[in-house]
């Protein structure tokens, strides 16, 4: 848990522009539906998108998902950040 | 075809409809994805035949849409037809040479909900371009069309066709795509079935510029990370390893003509024999479902070997059947992009051939049945 975060936590992620999460009733999931792609989240992955509203920073997130799951905050922050760099770079999110 | 013995888990839905509303289109590219008799606009499904058609691709589970022709836009309805798609959730492309709309219906187009644009490029050089398109200026117009989709704010995608009269330029294409702001550029080396194999020898590169361009791309990437998506199609005639044509027969996608014929890919009406459905007379989930067309290379029944006993069947689902066919006469057989294939060395031969030789003159895409090469080439200079 001591790699530097690649990431500013104040930053405000938000869906990019042409990227839509969206519910799919006919196979009964979410999905991010995207230029070419689709893409499933996992449960973990959902609840950090659900929040990525563009308004809220990632501190916020973070606080509230520790809160939200008891978990320890160190832990949290190293998914959340993880994840939304990574998702900043397949143009999924933006910062 | 199905036997008793093994039974099939339930048939997933499709994710990605590619609608083909009509192949009018002015420009004329020798590599067109469209078949080489092109439907006439008389035989188009109407607007509320396409209605009916998105509804039932939603309710199918369908989740993205591509408006795509021939030139959508030269359907005036496409702003009805993308704003429904909007209102039942379905995303929506538009995939279009940029020639045709000015900034203003293009502007309708986003206000009725259009998700993403994805425009083709013939080239960097203005010049090629337009000897590629068949239509002088065209890259001035694709560029202005490029500016204005920035400006309205919706998302790009370029799409780059790469042959071996660009094949020099990937890099620079890269970086127009960057500058004009895409999200996402789409490097992809022809993929020779209908007009592009007849013009197979007048587009192959040699196997050195395949490589070339790859080392480009891939230094691209290294490069662009973060600022854009790059995906590249490799070239099949000089690969190794088969690629999954469309996530597998059947499985992921459908594409369906202006005249409303079901495809599980746009080349299938090149193998002879196969019997396809139209909207017209089938709901699209019956022919989902159980399309002869459809049946007919699903999932690895219908395999003979060497696909039928390889551990990766159901990863290429052994690759393209237009190409088997193409090159080997039967569509069943191995795509011969497979180095296990007894026919991948007689492909590799026809590549080699082909790019040695001068490249001989497009036959461009064209409605009205063609002569000569020649005597096109002589008419369109
Ligand atoms: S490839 Fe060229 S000619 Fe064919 S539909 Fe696209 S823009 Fe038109
Ligand atoms: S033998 Fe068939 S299944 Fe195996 S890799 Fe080649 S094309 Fe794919």
């Amino acid at each position: 848990m001591t790699a530097p975060a690649p990431l500013k936590s104040a930053i405000r992620p938000g869906l990019a522009p042409g990227v839509r999460l969206s519910f799919d009733k006919a196979r009964d999931c979410w999905v991010v539906l995207a230029p070419e792609r689709v893409l499933v989240p996992d449960e973990t992955a959902l609840e950090i998108l659900q929040r990525c509203n563009g308004s809220r920073p990632v501190d916020e997130i973070v606080d509230e998902l520790a809160s939200v799951y008891n978990a320890d905050r160190g832990e949290i922050a190293q998914d959340v950040e993880d994840m939304v760099s990574d998702l900043i770079a397949k143009r999924i999110l933006v910062g | 075809m199905s036997g008793a013995a093994n039974p099939t888990p339930p048939l997933a839905p499709p994710l990605a409809a590619l609608l083909e509303l009509t192949h009018r289109c002015p420009l004329q590219c020798p590599y067109c994805s469209n078949p080489i008799e092109l439907e006439r606009a008389k035989g188009e499904l109407s607007t509320d035949e396409w209605r009916r058609v998105l509804d039932e691709a939603a309710e199918l589970g369908v989740l993205q849409v591509h408006f795509s022709g021939g030139e959508p836009t030269v359907r005036r309805d496409l702003p009805e037809l993308v704003a429904h798609a909007r209102r039942i959730g379905l995303y929506s492309n538009l995939i279009t040479s940029g020639v045709t709309l000015d900034r203003a219906r293009l502007a309708v187009l986003a206000q009725a909900g259009l998700d993403h644009a994805q425009l083709s490029i013939q080239d960097v050089d203005h010049q090629t371009a337009a000897h590629i398109a068949n239509h002088p200026g065209v890259q001035g117009k694709k560029l202005a069309f490029a500016r204005w989709v920035r400006e309205i704010g919706l998302p790009l995608t370029i799409n780059a066709v790469v042959n071996r009269h660009n094949v020099t330029r990937v890099e620079r294409m890269i970086d127009l795509a960057v500058e004009l702001g895409a999200v996402r550029v789409e490097v992809a080396h022809v993929q020779y079935y209908g007009w592009a194999l007849r013009n197979r020898a007048a587009l192959m590169p040699t196997l050195e510029q395949v490589q070339e361009a790859t080392q480009r791309v891939e230094a691209a990437r290294a490069r662009l990370r973060g600022q854009i998506v790059i995906d590249y199609v490799v070239p099949d005639y000089y690969a190794r390893q088969p690629k999954s044509c469309m996530g597998g027969w059947g499985r992921q996608f459908l594409n369906i003509t202006p005249s409303g014929e079901v495809l599980p890919c746009h080349a299938a009406q090149t193998i002879p024999g196969l019997v396809f459905d139209s909207v017209r007379h089938k709901p699209l989930a019956e022919i989902w479902a159980s399309s002869a067309a459809f049946e007919a290379y699903r999932g690895t029944d219908w395999m003979p070997e060497p696909c039928r006993s390889c551990d990766q069947r159901e990863v290429d689902w052994g690759g393209c059947r237009c190409q088997a066919l193409a090159i080997t006469g039967s569509a069943a057989a191995a795509d011969p992009a497979c180095a296990l294939s007894p026919a991948h060395q007689e492909m590799r031969s026809l590549a080699e051939a082909a790019s040695a030789a001068p490249a001989p003159d497009f036959v461009y895409r064209r409605m009205t049945p063609q002569e000569t090469p020649a005597k096109v080439a002589a008419a369109t200079r």
